[in-house]
Protein backbone atom coordinates (compact mmCIF):
# COMPACT_ATOMS: atom_id res chain seq x y z
CA UNK A 1 0.00 0.00 0.00
CA UNK A 2 1.24 3.36 -0.71
CA UNK A 3 1.55 6.36 1.33
CA UNK A 4 -0.65 8.50 -0.51
CA UNK A 5 -2.64 7.71 -3.61
CA UNK A 6 -3.49 10.19 -6.12
CA UNK A 7 -6.42 10.49 -8.14
CA UNK A 8 -8.05 12.83 -10.43
CA UNK A 9 -11.56 12.88 -8.45
CA UNK A 10 -12.25 11.18 -5.65
CA UNK A 11 -15.51 10.30 -4.50
CA UNK A 12 -16.67 10.10 -1.22
CA UNK A 13 -19.95 7.27 -0.92
CA UNK A 14 -20.59 4.44 -2.79
CA UNK A 15 -24.27 4.87 -2.90
CA UNK A 16 -26.76 6.01 -5.77
CA UNK A 17 -25.03 9.46 -6.19
CA UNK A 18 -21.82 8.13 -5.52
CA UNK A 19 -21.75 5.51 -7.96
CA UNK A 20 -23.69 7.65 -10.55
CA UNK A 21 -20.51 10.27 -9.88
CA UNK A 22 -17.89 7.88 -10.17
CA UNK A 23 -18.84 6.31 -13.45
CA UNK A 24 -19.60 9.56 -15.00
CA UNK A 25 -15.97 10.75 -14.28
CA UNK A 26 -14.26 7.69 -15.16
CA UNK A 27 -16.24 7.51 -18.51
CA UNK A 28 -14.62 10.63 -19.57
CA UNK A 29 -11.25 9.38 -19.18
CA UNK A 30 -10.74 10.62 -14.93
CA UNK A 31 -8.27 8.38 -13.33
CA UNK A 32 -11.46 7.69 -10.49
CA UNK A 33 -11.50 6.55 -6.48
CA UNK A 34 -14.45 5.74 -4.74
CA UNK A 35 -14.34 5.40 -1.07
CA UNK A 36 -16.93 3.79 1.13
CA UNK A 37 -17.78 2.24 4.72
CA UNK A 38 -18.98 -1.07 3.74
CA UNK A 39 -17.99 -3.90 2.05
CA UNK A 40 -19.88 -3.38 -1.08
CA UNK A 41 -21.27 -0.39 -3.03
CA UNK A 42 -25.08 0.77 -3.17
CA UNK A 43 -25.09 2.44 0.05
CA UNK A 44 -28.20 2.17 2.41
CA UNK A 45 -30.51 1.64 -0.38
CA UNK A 46 -29.32 -0.83 -2.58
CA UNK A 47 -27.27 -3.06 0.24
CA UNK A 48 -27.07 -6.31 -1.08
CA UNK A 49 -29.91 -8.44 0.21
CA UNK A 50 -29.56 -11.76 1.49
CA UNK A 51 -32.54 -13.45 -0.12
CA UNK A 52 -33.73 -11.01 -2.70
CA UNK A 53 -32.48 -9.93 -6.16
CA UNK A 54 -31.23 -6.23 -6.57
CA UNK A 55 -33.77 -4.48 -8.62
CA UNK A 56 -33.32 -3.29 -11.72
CA UNK A 57 -32.46 0.24 -11.43
CA UNK A 58 -29.48 -1.24 -8.79
CA UNK A 59 -28.74 -3.87 -11.57
CA UNK A 60 -27.77 -1.19 -13.93
CA UNK A 61 -25.84 1.18 -11.91
CA UNK A 62 -23.59 -1.94 -10.51
CA UNK A 63 -22.73 -3.38 -13.67
CA UNK A 64 -21.71 -0.05 -15.05
CA UNK A 65 -20.07 0.58 -11.66
CA UNK A 66 -18.17 -3.15 -12.63
CA UNK A 67 -17.31 -2.21 -15.99
CA UNK A 68 -16.08 1.80 -15.40
CA UNK A 69 -12.19 1.72 -14.83
CA UNK A 70 -12.55 2.96 -10.91
CA UNK A 71 -10.34 2.00 -7.90
CA UNK A 72 -12.76 0.99 -5.51
CA UNK A 73 -11.62 1.58 -1.58
CA UNK A 74 -14.53 -0.21 0.32
CA UNK A 75 -14.08 -1.19 4.39
CA UNK A 76 -12.68 2.65 4.04
CA UNK A 77 -13.79 5.11 6.45
CA UNK A 78 -12.50 8.96 5.84
CA UNK A 79 -11.25 10.46 9.14
CA UNK A 80 -9.91 13.67 8.33
CA UNK A 81 -9.93 15.80 4.99
CA UNK A 82 -8.11 19.22 4.28
CA UNK A 83 -9.67 21.26 1.74
CA UNK A 84 -6.85 23.10 0.60
CA UNK A 85 -3.54 20.73 0.53
CA UNK A 86 -6.60 18.27 -1.70
CA UNK A 87 -5.45 15.32 0.79
CA UNK A 88 -7.96 12.84 3.21
CA UNK A 89 -6.92 10.80 5.58
CA UNK A 90 -8.74 7.50 5.37
CA UNK A 91 -8.31 4.36 7.49
CA UNK A 92 -9.05 0.36 6.23
CA UNK A 93 -9.13 -2.32 8.91
CA UNK A 94 -5.61 -3.17 8.21
CA UNK A 95 -4.44 -0.05 8.29
CA UNK A 96 -4.17 3.64 7.07
CA UNK A 97 -2.94 6.06 4.34
CA UNK A 98 -3.82 9.59 2.41
CA UNK A 99 -5.92 10.27 -0.53
CA UNK A 100 -5.41 12.96 -3.05
CA UNK A 101 -7.52 14.32 -5.41
CA UNK A 102 -7.69 17.61 -8.41
CA UNK A 103 -11.97 17.20 -7.55
CA UNK A 104 -13.75 15.34 -4.83
CA UNK A 105 -17.32 14.85 -4.98
CA UNK A 106 -19.07 14.34 -1.82
CA UNK A 107 -21.91 11.60 -1.58
CA UNK A 108 -22.10 10.68 1.81
CA UNK A 109 -25.56 10.46 1.74
CA UNK A 110 -27.87 10.29 4.98
CA UNK A 111 -29.27 8.24 8.19
CA UNK A 112 -32.17 7.67 9.81
CA UNK A 113 -33.40 10.94 12.02
CA UNK A 114 -34.09 9.74 15.22
CA UNK A 115 -36.55 11.66 17.97
CA UNK A 116 -36.66 10.64 21.49
CA UNK A 117 -39.77 8.93 23.23
CA UNK A 118 -39.98 6.75 26.56
CA UNK A 119 -38.50 3.22 25.70
CA UNK A 120 -36.80 4.09 22.82
CA UNK A 121 -32.72 2.84 24.16
CA UNK A 122 -34.77 -0.38 24.80
CA UNK A 123 -33.41 -3.73 22.49
CA UNK A 124 -35.81 -4.14 20.04
CA UNK A 125 -36.35 -0.67 18.87
CA UNK A 126 -34.40 -0.14 16.14
CA UNK A 127 -34.66 1.87 12.93
CA UNK A 128 -37.00 1.33 9.80
CA UNK A 129 -34.11 1.40 7.36
CA UNK A 130 -32.04 -0.24 10.05
CA UNK A 131 -33.67 -3.47 10.42
CA UNK A 132 -33.84 -3.66 6.80
CA UNK A 133 -30.24 -3.59 6.74
CA UNK A 134 -30.35 -5.95 9.66
CA UNK A 135 -32.53 -8.40 7.52
CA UNK A 136 -30.61 -7.95 4.76
CA UNK A 137 -27.60 -8.93 6.61
CA UNK A 138 -29.09 -12.50 7.29
CA UNK A 139 -31.48 -11.41 10.60
CA UNK A 140 -34.46 -13.87 10.21
CA UNK A 141 -37.70 -11.89 10.59
CA UNK A 142 -40.04 -14.82 9.91
CA UNK A 143 -43.11 -14.40 12.46
CA UNK A 144 -41.86 -11.77 14.03
CA UNK A 145 -43.98 -9.10 14.94
CA UNK A 146 -43.16 -5.48 14.25
CA UNK A 147 -44.79 -1.86 14.51
CA UNK A 148 -43.11 0.31 12.19
CA UNK A 149 -43.28 4.14 13.36
CA UNK A 150 -42.46 7.68 12.91
CA UNK A 151 -42.67 9.36 9.31
CA UNK A 152 -42.04 9.34 5.41
CA UNK A 153 -42.16 7.21 2.37
CA UNK A 154 -39.40 4.98 4.06
CA UNK A 155 -41.85 3.14 6.51
CA UNK A 156 -44.11 2.18 4.01
CA UNK A 157 -40.98 1.05 1.57
CA UNK A 158 -39.49 -0.89 4.92
CA UNK A 159 -42.63 -1.81 6.22
CA UNK A 160 -43.31 -3.76 2.73
CA UNK A 161 -39.88 -5.40 3.10
CA UNK A 162 -40.08 -6.81 6.21
CA UNK A 163 -43.39 -7.93 5.32
CA UNK A 164 -42.11 -10.35 2.15
CA UNK A 165 -39.61 -11.48 4.92
CA UNK A 166 -41.96 -13.14 6.45
CA UNK A 167 -42.59 -10.62 9.21
CA UNK A 168 -45.76 -9.83 10.65
CA UNK A 169 -46.59 -6.33 10.84
CA UNK A 170 -48.89 -5.06 13.05
CA UNK A 171 -49.36 -1.50 12.04
CA UNK A 172 -47.87 1.60 10.50
CA UNK A 173 -47.88 4.83 12.28
CA UNK A 174 -47.49 7.59 9.97
CA UNK A 175 -47.17 10.94 11.89
CA UNK A 176 -48.18 12.93 8.85
CA UNK A 177 -52.21 14.00 8.21
CA UNK A 178 -54.16 12.18 6.07
CA UNK A 179 -54.27 15.48 3.56
CA UNK A 180 -50.55 16.19 3.21
CA UNK A 181 -50.62 12.18 2.32
CA UNK A 182 -52.97 12.74 -0.43
CA UNK A 183 -51.84 15.55 -2.17
CA UNK A 184 -48.19 13.96 -1.88
CA UNK A 185 -49.73 10.92 -3.42
CA UNK A 186 -51.25 12.71 -6.04
CA UNK A 187 -48.04 15.04 -6.89
CA UNK A 188 -45.70 12.14 -7.13
CA UNK A 189 -47.07 10.79 -9.12
CA UNK A 190 -45.46 13.69 -11.44
CA UNK A 191 -42.46 12.74 -11.11
CA UNK A 192 -42.78 8.62 -12.18
CA UNK A 193 -43.18 7.55 -8.56
CA UNK A 194 -47.13 6.19 -8.99
CA UNK A 195 -46.36 2.39 -9.83
CA UNK A 196 -43.96 2.09 -7.32
CA UNK A 197 -46.44 3.52 -4.41
CA UNK A 198 -48.69 1.45 -5.63
CA UNK A 199 -46.69 -1.75 -5.27
CA UNK A 200 -45.93 -0.80 -1.77
CA UNK A 201 -49.63 -0.42 -0.94
CA UNK A 202 -50.62 -3.98 -2.60
CA UNK A 203 -47.72 -5.27 -0.64
CA UNK A 204 -49.57 -4.16 2.43
CA UNK A 205 -52.63 -4.87 1.84
CA UNK A 206 -54.59 -5.43 5.42
CA UNK A 207 -51.87 -3.90 7.39
CA UNK A 208 -53.24 -1.27 10.36
CA UNK A 209 -52.33 1.98 8.60
CA UNK A 210 -52.88 5.01 11.40
CA UNK A 211 -52.27 8.49 9.81
CA UNK A 212 -51.93 11.39 12.28
CA UNK A 213 -50.60 9.15 14.81
CA UNK A 214 -47.25 8.57 16.99
CA UNK A 215 -45.64 6.13 19.22
CA UNK A 216 -45.93 7.50 23.09
CA UNK A 217 -43.75 5.26 24.60
CA UNK A 218 -41.94 1.46 24.26
CA UNK A 219 -42.14 -0.63 27.14
CA UNK A 220 -40.35 -3.75 28.39
CA UNK A 221 -38.38 -4.96 30.84
CA UNK A 222 -35.00 -5.99 29.02
CA UNK A 223 -35.99 -5.62 25.57
CA UNK A 224 -39.55 -3.96 23.91
CA UNK A 225 -42.39 -5.98 24.06
CA UNK A 226 -45.18 -3.66 23.32
CA UNK A 227 -45.73 -0.07 21.87
CA UNK A 228 -48.43 2.64 23.16
CA UNK A 229 -49.86 4.40 20.04
CA UNK A 230 -51.66 7.45 20.04
CA UNK A 231 -54.33 7.28 17.55
CA UNK A 232 -56.60 10.35 17.21
CA UNK A 233 -57.70 10.86 20.58
CA UNK A 234 -57.06 7.26 21.95
CA UNK A 235 -54.22 5.20 22.58
CA UNK A 236 -53.65 1.91 21.35
CA UNK A 237 -51.27 -0.85 22.75
CA UNK A 238 -49.50 -3.40 20.03
CA UNK A 239 -47.63 -6.51 21.31
CA UNK A 240 -44.48 -6.71 19.57
CA UNK A 241 -40.46 -8.20 18.96
CA UNK A 242 -39.52 -4.91 17.23
CA UNK A 243 -40.21 -1.21 16.54
CA UNK A 244 -38.75 -0.08 12.99
CA UNK A 245 -38.83 3.63 13.69
CA UNK A 246 -37.69 6.42 11.75
CA UNK A 247 -38.41 10.22 11.74
CA UNK A 248 -36.95 10.82 7.85
CA UNK A 249 -33.65 11.83 7.53
CA UNK A 250 -30.58 13.36 8.24
CA UNK A 251 -27.80 14.38 5.80
CA UNK A 252 -24.21 13.37 6.75
CA UNK A 253 -22.67 16.37 6.70
CA UNK A 254 -19.98 15.84 9.12
CA UNK A 255 -17.72 15.54 5.82
CA UNK A 256 -18.57 18.48 3.82
CA UNK A 257 -18.57 20.37 7.13
CA UNK A 258 -15.05 19.57 7.40
CA UNK A 259 -13.92 20.65 3.84
CA UNK A 260 -15.05 23.66 4.16
CA UNK A 261 -18.37 23.89 2.10
CA UNK A 262 -21.04 25.84 2.91
CA UNK A 263 -23.94 24.67 4.79
CA UNK A 264 -27.92 26.12 3.86
CA UNK A 265 -30.76 25.05 6.68
CA UNK A 266 -28.64 22.03 7.34
CA UNK A 267 -27.74 20.74 3.78
CA UNK A 268 -24.48 21.33 1.27
CA UNK A 269 -25.66 24.74 -0.40
CA UNK A 270 -24.42 23.83 -4.39
CA UNK A 271 -24.69 26.06 -7.59
CA UNK A 272 -25.02 24.74 -10.95
CA UNK A 273 -23.47 21.23 -12.01
CA UNK A 274 -23.69 20.56 -7.89
CA UNK A 275 -20.62 22.86 -7.19
CA UNK A 276 -20.55 23.48 -3.45
CA UNK A 277 -18.91 26.47 -2.00
CA UNK A 278 -15.48 25.15 -1.84
CA UNK A 279 -13.35 25.10 -5.27
CA UNK A 280 -13.56 21.52 -7.13
CA UNK A 281 -15.60 20.08 -4.18
CA UNK A 282 -19.16 18.99 -6.04
CA UNK A 283 -22.00 17.44 -3.64
CA UNK A 284 -24.85 15.02 -4.78
CA UNK A 285 -27.25 13.23 -3.17
CA UNK A 286 -29.35 13.58 0.10
CA UNK A 287 -26.57 15.80 1.48
CA UNK A 288 -27.85 18.59 -0.71
CA UNK A 289 -31.40 18.11 0.34
CA UNK A 290 -33.47 15.00 0.84
CA UNK A 291 -34.86 13.58 -2.74
CA UNK A 292 -34.29 9.49 -3.47
CA UNK A 293 -32.29 7.45 -5.48
CA UNK A 294 -33.70 9.15 -9.06
CA UNK A 295 -32.50 12.41 -7.89
CA UNK A 296 -29.28 11.51 -6.14
CA UNK A 297 -27.99 9.49 -9.56
CA UNK A 298 -29.09 12.57 -11.65
CA UNK A 299 -26.87 14.86 -9.41
CA UNK A 300 -24.26 12.48 -9.40
CA UNK A 301 -24.07 12.08 -12.80
CA UNK A 302 -24.01 16.00 -12.80
CA UNK A 303 -20.95 16.07 -10.35
CA UNK A 304 -19.15 13.58 -11.71
CA UNK A 305 -19.04 14.72 -15.65
CA UNK A 306 -19.05 18.88 -14.58
CA UNK A 307 -21.76 19.31 -16.71
CA UNK A 308 -25.45 20.80 -15.85
CA UNK A 309 -27.61 18.24 -16.71
CA UNK A 310 -30.56 19.14 -15.41
CA UNK A 311 -30.80 17.44 -12.02
CA UNK A 312 -32.50 20.81 -10.59
CA UNK A 313 -36.16 19.53 -12.04
CA UNK A 314 -35.86 17.26 -9.06
CA UNK A 315 -36.13 20.57 -6.51
CA UNK A 316 -39.67 20.63 -6.36
CA UNK A 317 -40.01 16.91 -5.04
CA UNK A 318 -37.48 17.45 -2.57
CA UNK A 319 -39.49 20.25 -1.32
CA UNK A 320 -42.54 18.11 -1.59
CA UNK A 321 -40.96 15.56 0.57
CA UNK A 322 -39.83 18.28 3.37
CA UNK A 323 -43.18 19.98 3.34
CA UNK A 324 -45.06 16.53 3.97
CA UNK A 325 -42.80 14.98 6.15
CA UNK A 326 -41.79 17.41 8.29
CA UNK A 327 -42.50 16.24 12.01
CA UNK A 328 -45.11 18.14 13.65
CA UNK A 329 -44.59 20.20 16.35
CA UNK A 330 -46.74 17.66 18.89
CA UNK A 331 -43.57 15.67 18.67
CA UNK A 332 -41.55 18.05 20.19
CA UNK A 333 -43.37 16.74 23.66
CA UNK A 334 -43.10 12.72 23.15
CA UNK A 335 -39.99 12.78 25.34
CA UNK A 336 -40.45 12.88 28.88
CA UNK A 337 -38.04 14.70 30.93
CA UNK A 338 -36.56 11.31 31.76
CA UNK A 339 -36.27 10.37 28.92
CA UNK A 340 -32.63 9.69 27.19
CA UNK A 341 -31.70 12.22 24.35
CA UNK A 342 -28.22 11.39 24.25
CA UNK A 343 -27.71 7.83 24.11
CA UNK A 344 -23.88 7.32 23.86
CA UNK A 345 -23.32 9.16 27.54
CA UNK A 346 -26.95 8.44 28.79
CA UNK A 347 -28.27 12.67 28.95
CA UNK A 348 -31.68 12.76 30.12
CA UNK A 349 -33.83 15.50 28.30
CA UNK A 350 -34.13 17.40 31.90
CA UNK A 351 -30.20 17.43 32.25
CA UNK A 352 -30.62 20.06 29.02
CA UNK A 353 -33.06 22.26 30.76
CA UNK A 354 -32.33 26.34 31.05
CA UNK A 355 -29.19 25.49 27.97
CA UNK A 356 -29.68 27.27 24.98
CA UNK A 357 -27.11 25.88 22.80
CA UNK A 358 -24.94 22.83 22.01
CA UNK A 359 -22.02 24.03 22.87
CA UNK A 360 -23.59 24.57 26.29
CA UNK A 361 -25.08 21.05 26.54
CA UNK A 362 -21.80 19.20 25.27
CA UNK A 363 -19.58 21.11 27.90
CA UNK A 364 -21.84 20.72 30.87
CA UNK A 365 -23.70 17.09 30.40
CA UNK A 366 -21.37 15.54 27.97
CA UNK A 367 -24.62 14.99 25.06
CA UNK A 368 -23.27 14.53 21.47
CA UNK A 369 -19.32 13.93 22.90
CA UNK A 370 -19.75 10.03 23.35
CA UNK A 371 -18.60 7.65 20.45
CA UNK A 372 -21.36 8.37 17.64
CA UNK A 373 -20.19 11.83 18.23
CA UNK A 374 -23.54 13.71 18.46
CA UNK A 375 -24.91 11.69 14.66
CA UNK A 376 -27.98 10.08 16.67
CA UNK A 377 -28.87 13.30 19.44
CA UNK A 378 -27.34 15.89 17.23
CA UNK A 379 -30.53 15.38 14.26
CA UNK A 380 -32.58 14.86 17.50
CA UNK A 381 -31.79 18.05 18.81
CA UNK A 382 -32.24 20.27 16.35
CA UNK A 383 -35.68 19.38 16.10
CA UNK A 384 -36.50 19.09 20.03
CA UNK A 385 -34.52 22.88 20.80
CA UNK A 386 -33.17 23.96 17.49
CA UNK A 387 -29.60 23.55 18.06
CA UNK A 388 -27.53 22.94 15.06
CA UNK A 389 -24.36 21.18 15.26
CA UNK A 390 -22.40 22.22 12.75
CA UNK A 391 -18.53 22.49 14.10
CA UNK A 392 -16.75 19.24 13.36
CA UNK A 393 -13.47 18.46 13.98
CA UNK A 394 -11.33 15.29 13.20
CA UNK A 395 -11.18 12.69 13.42
CA UNK A 396 -14.45 12.26 12.18
CA UNK A 397 -14.99 8.83 13.62
CA UNK A 398 -13.08 6.82 16.41
CA UNK A 399 -9.43 6.10 14.68
CA UNK A 400 -6.87 4.53 15.24
CA UNK A 401 -4.14 6.58 17.76
CA UNK A 402 -1.52 5.61 14.65
CA UNK A 403 -4.26 6.92 11.52
CA UNK A 404 -3.90 10.33 13.18
CA UNK A 405 0.26 10.26 14.24
CA UNK A 406 1.43 8.71 11.19
CA UNK A 407 -0.80 8.00 8.47
CA UNK A 408 0.71 5.61 5.64
CA UNK A 409 1.62 3.25 8.45
CA UNK A 410 0.23 -0.23 7.89
CA UNK A 411 -0.67 -0.91 11.70
CA UNK A 412 -0.25 -4.52 12.39
CA UNK B 1 -36.32 -17.07 1.57
CA UNK B 2 -36.96 -20.80 0.69
CA UNK B 3 -33.45 -21.44 -0.22
CA UNK B 4 -31.17 -23.67 2.90
CA UNK B 5 -28.96 -20.92 4.60
CA UNK B 6 -25.62 -22.58 5.57
CA UNK B 7 -24.78 -22.39 9.29
CA UNK B 8 -21.39 -22.24 10.13
CA UNK B 9 -19.35 -22.67 14.25
CA UNK B 10 -19.00 -19.58 16.18
CA UNK B 11 -18.67 -18.83 19.73
CA UNK B 12 -20.65 -16.25 21.71
CA UNK B 13 -19.90 -15.95 25.52
CA UNK B 14 -17.62 -19.33 25.81
CA UNK B 15 -20.47 -21.18 24.07
CA UNK B 16 -20.66 -23.10 20.55
CA UNK B 17 -23.76 -21.57 18.25
CA UNK B 18 -24.23 -21.89 14.54
CA UNK B 19 -24.86 -18.42 12.88
CA UNK B 20 -25.75 -18.03 9.04
CA UNK B 21 -22.80 -17.71 7.00
CA UNK B 22 -22.68 -14.24 5.49
CA UNK B 23 -24.30 -12.72 8.10
CA UNK B 24 -23.66 -9.97 9.82
CA UNK B 25 -22.14 -10.29 13.64
CA UNK B 26 -25.01 -7.84 14.67
CA UNK B 27 -27.64 -10.31 12.87
CA UNK B 28 -26.50 -13.65 13.66
CA UNK B 29 -26.65 -12.04 17.20
CA UNK B 30 -29.75 -10.90 17.17
CA UNK B 31 -30.61 -14.15 15.09
CA UNK B 32 -29.59 -16.45 18.49
CA UNK B 33 -31.62 -14.29 20.99
CA UNK B 34 -29.00 -11.79 21.97
CA UNK B 35 -30.64 -8.56 23.07
CA UNK B 36 -27.63 -7.16 25.10
CA UNK B 37 -25.09 -5.92 23.07
CA UNK B 38 -23.18 -3.68 25.50
CA UNK B 39 -23.92 -1.91 28.49
CA UNK B 40 -24.31 2.21 28.07
CA UNK B 41 -22.53 4.26 30.97
CA UNK B 42 -25.63 3.93 32.87
CA UNK B 43 -25.88 0.16 32.64
CA UNK B 44 -28.71 -0.40 30.53
CA UNK B 45 -29.10 -2.65 28.10
CA UNK B 46 -28.33 -1.93 24.59
CA UNK B 47 -28.54 -3.28 21.01
CA UNK B 48 -28.02 -1.91 17.44
CA UNK B 49 -30.69 0.68 16.85
CA UNK B 50 -29.48 2.25 13.15
CA UNK B 51 -27.87 -0.85 11.51
CA UNK B 52 -25.55 1.39 9.29
CA UNK B 53 -22.51 2.09 11.43
CA UNK B 54 -23.37 5.52 12.72
CA UNK B 55 -24.93 4.91 16.41
CA UNK B 56 -21.86 2.43 17.91
CA UNK B 57 -24.81 0.84 19.97
CA UNK B 58 -23.65 -2.38 18.65
CA UNK B 59 -20.39 -2.25 19.83
CA UNK B 60 -18.88 -6.13 20.89
CA UNK B 61 -16.06 -7.63 21.50
CA UNK B 62 -14.68 -10.03 18.45
CA UNK B 63 -12.08 -12.29 18.80
CA UNK B 64 -10.41 -10.26 21.21
CA UNK B 65 -11.15 -6.57 19.55
CA UNK B 66 -12.95 -4.49 21.69
CA UNK B 67 -15.74 -2.49 20.20
CA UNK B 68 -16.09 -3.69 17.28
CA UNK B 69 -19.52 -2.77 15.31
CA UNK B 70 -21.42 -5.76 14.77
CA UNK B 71 -23.29 -4.34 12.10
CA UNK B 72 -20.16 -3.95 9.84
CA UNK B 73 -18.79 -6.94 10.73
CA UNK B 74 -19.26 -9.98 8.86
CA UNK B 75 -19.62 -13.57 10.71
CA UNK B 76 -16.43 -16.15 9.51
CA UNK B 77 -15.91 -19.67 11.04
CA UNK B 78 -14.25 -20.03 14.57
CA UNK B 79 -15.08 -16.33 15.38
CA UNK B 80 -15.50 -15.37 18.77
CA UNK B 81 -18.10 -12.99 20.30
CA UNK B 82 -18.08 -11.25 23.43
CA UNK B 83 -21.21 -9.36 24.71
CA UNK B 84 -19.94 -9.50 27.87
CA UNK B 85 -17.16 -7.04 28.13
Amino acid sequence: MNERQEFDVVVAGAGPAGIAAACAAAESGAAVGLIDDNSEPGGQVWRRDRSHAPSQLARFWLNRLERASIHRFSQTRIVAATARSRVLVVEQPRGSFEVSYRKLVLATGARERFLPFPGWTLPGVVGAGGLQALVKSGLDVQGARIVVAGTGPLLLAAASHLRLAGARIQAIVEQAPLPSLTRFALQSARYGKAAQALGLGLDLIGVPLHVSSWIEAAEGARRVSAVRVRVLKKVKTYPCDYVATSFGLAPNIELPVLAGCEIEDGFVAVTGGQRTSVKDVYAAGEITGIGGVDSALAEGQEAGSGNALGADRWLPFKRLLHDTFNPRDELRSLAAPETIVCRCEDVRRSALDGMTCWREAKLQTRCGMGTCQGRVCGAALQFLNGWRNESVRPPLLPARVETLANPGRRSR
Amino acid sequence: MLRAIERIPITVNGEPRMVPRGASVAAALLGLGITEFRRSVTGEPRAPLCGMGICMECRVTVDGALHTLACQTEVCEGMTVRTDE
